[in-house]
């Protein structure tokens, strides 16, 4: 994460300076961040949670 | 990191070629041209394909006409499934990831080898998936449950798409890293990229799903593994099912800012809010694959609510955003291109004649009225239980996936085929009805579809007279009547989907040559469509008009809602 966050600030030649970009609009302008969350969500709330819950169903004999 | 610094040391002039634009001014690479163009062609021949075997279907399932035999109506109906949400609409994907990487950003594709392999593997898959369903020994629907089991060449070939389509996001990544690295643009990327990337984050979540179940459910079909536990199947298989909606969405809506941009000069309303939209999806959309399975007794009833309520209605909110801020865009540009008069002359004298603006405004309003709110109804976890598995399933995804991506694709395609192939549209006194011939078909078949189901009409079932069964039952003659006007409707459709086919192949076979001096659009776009590739905000809310459409939307919404809990207090026979 820190190598993704090092190449945000790299454009200091940018008309606008990374350290005038406001906290959320960095966020937003890191792909590999938002890919990180976009990809941990649903993997915890909707697979896990729920392969756990099946896993869990008791086997009948 | 060191192979794109290389690119990086002024070398991008002598290794790459580039064009300019004459009609939008974007640096157009030639290696992203040539991608975008193959992706783009695949697509429309599966959906030429596929939307073959969807009028097959809707005419068998018109029980006047009942076209095709029994086993012929499973083989067809797993061969459109797989055609057209699959095939079609992800080709269309990777082509839209390209244009929104490299020729939004004015980059170059990075490795462009490996997104050539990426396209094999497509081709590959999608060939041997047709050959597979054709021979008769995959007939299993694209869901493929378990304990059915399809010949392993089936499975396999979805993997191979899968692998291919996987390497397609990753370039795009990666281009995205070269456009920074390379400085082809500053500070944020524009909307429309932003839109893209939604789209590619909730990709690779869906291709990663689809390895994990498709992976063993292979090996299965090998006789390598005893058996494939079918609840397990259904949570892991719907997380790449659904969330592939949700990459559908995401990509369309990008596409409606962009035409938008393209065809009326709009700029966003606000950048932050509509980011923070996508953000929603990013976060939440994909949590909604548990929508599938509201009616498993394995599942806890918590995990059902907090998967498609709680969090999702965060990403309901997120679309409602978009279906404001995209008419309203639209809105203010028109304002600013003079058209103020009242509260509507901005909608009345937009160019409708426009294939590319009519089937996006089009694609935004069936979207929202017919899919979106029809969406919401299902995924309640009560009310689900009312149309579960009836008719009414298919009817509420032919209103997103074909009313509402479709023909945002296609009204896509009405820009792409100038701008990327360098060919005019041919016919254009006939490409202006397209969009107007397919939307109301595919508005049709949705409705009636859902109309059918609403009289308990199942999915995926060959006779409804039950002719021979040992229940009988019977159906109200309405229920017959709506799956008439859906074969009706099909018709329409299919015909509106062959004339785009047509067109489309017979601009890039023969249409007017663009890249000679002079040369002028059919459909011209805005003067200010520039604004597609920039970052910035309208930052006007004076929009009366859009306030009324929106405002109509909800209460259409609020009301069907209620009808649909006075329903299921109906049906509740304990008192
Ligand atoms: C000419 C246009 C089309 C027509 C007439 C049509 C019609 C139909 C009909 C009648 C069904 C069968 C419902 C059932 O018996 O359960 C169906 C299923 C389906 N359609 Fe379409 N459709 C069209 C285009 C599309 C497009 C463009 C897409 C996707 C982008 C699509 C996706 C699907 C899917 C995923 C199914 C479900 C298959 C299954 O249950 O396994 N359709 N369609
Ligand atoms: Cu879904």
């Amino acid at each position: 994460m820190g190598k993704t966050d090092n190449d945000a600030q790299d454009n200091s030649d940018e008309p606008l300076a990374p350290a005038d970009t406001p906290a959320m609009q960095r966020i937003l302008d890191n792909p590999f961040l938002l890919l990180f969350i976009g990809v941990t969500m649903p993997t915890v709330l909707y697979l896990l949670w729920g392969v756990m819950e099946v896993a869990s169903i008791p086997v009948a004999y | 990191m060191t192979a794109i610094e290389i690119g990086h040391i002024g070398t991008s002039g002598a290794q790459y070629q580039y064009r300019t634009c004459k009609f939008t001014g974007r640096r157009v690479e030639r290696s992203a041209e040539l991608l975008i163009r193959a992706n783009a062609v695949a697509a429309v021949v599966f959906l030429a394909v596929g939307g073959l075997f969807g009028l097959l279907v809707a005419l068998t399932r018109w029980p006047a006409v009942q076209l095709l035999p029994a086993d012929w109506f499973y083989l067809v109906l797993t061969g459109h499934g797989a055609n057209v949400l699959l095939f079609w609409i992800i080709f269309f994907e990777i082509a839209l990831l390209y244009f929104a990487s490299a020729v939004i950003l004015g980059s170059r594709i990075a490795t462009p080898k490996f997104a050539w392999l990426g396209f094999l593997l497509m081709i590959v898959g999608a060939v041997m998936a047709n050959y597979a369903v054709l021979k008769g020994d995959s007939t299993v629907m694209f869901t493929s449950y378990p304990p059915m089991l399809a010949e392993h060449w089936f499975y396999l070939s979805l993997i191979l798409f899968a692998v291919g389509a996987l390497i397609g996001v990753i370039v795009f990544f990666a281009t995205l890293v070269v456009a920074k690295a390379e400085n082809t643009y500053n500070g944020s990327v524009p909307l429309v990229t932003f839109g893209a990337i939604t789209a590619a984050i909730i990709a690779v979540f869906t291709l990663a799903s689809g390895a994990i179940i498709l992976v063993p459910t292979w090996l299965w079909s090998l006789g390598l593994i005893s058996g494939i536990d079918t609840l397990m199947y259904k949570i892991v298989w719907w997380g790449m099912g659904h969330s592939s909606q949700q990459i559908n969405v995401a990509a369309h809506i990008s596409i409606w800012y962009a035409i938008a941009a393209m065809t009326v000069g709009a700029k966003p309303l606000s950048e932050k809010v509509s980011r923070f939209a996508f953000l929603m999806y990013i976060l939440f959309l994909q949590l909604a694959s548990a929508h599938h399975l509201l009616a498993e007794p394995g599942l806890s009833s918590a995990w059902k609510i907090v998967n498609t309520s709680y969090m999702m209605y965060l990403a309901v909110m997120a679309s409602m955003i978009h279906g404001l801020t995209v008419p309203g865009a639209v809105e203010a540009a028109q304002r600013r291109n003079g058209y103020t008069r009242g509260w509507f002359e901005w909608l009345t004298k937009a160019p409708w004649g426009n294939p590319a603006f009519s089937g996006m405004f089009m694609s935004l309003v069936m979207f929202g009225f017919i899919g979106g709110i029809t969406g919401v109804i299902l995924g309640t976890e009560q009310l689900n239980v009312l149309m579960h598995n009836t008719i009414y399933v298919p009817g509420h995804f032919h209103g997103t996936v074909v009313a509402g991506t479709t023909l945002a694709f296609m009204a896509m395609t009405y820009i792409v085929v100038p701008l990327i192939f360098q060919r005019d549209i041919i016919l254009p006194g006939l490409a202006k009805w397209q969009p107007y011939i397919f939307g109301l078909g595919a508005g049709g078949i949705s409705l009636f579809m859902m109309g059918a189901g609403t009289l308990g009409v199942p999915r995926r079932h060959w006779d409804i007279a039950m002719t021979d069964a040992a229940n009988a039952y019977e159906f109200s003659p309405a229920a017959y009547l709506m799956m008439g006007l859906n074969g009706i409707s099909a018709i329409f459709a299919a015909t509106g989907g062959l004339l785009f086919v047509l067109l489309i192949v017979g601009s890039v076979l023969f249409g007017r040559r663009l890249d000679v001096p002079g040369a002028k659009l059919n459909f011209p776009l805005h003067d200010d469509s520039k604004v597609v590739s920039q970052y910035g905000s309208e930052a006007t809310f004076k929009l009366p008009g859009t306030v009324t459409l929106v405002t109509i939307f909800f209460l259409t919404f609020i009301l069907y809602y209620f009808v649909n809990w006075k329903y299921l207090s109906e049906i509740w026979q304990f008192n």
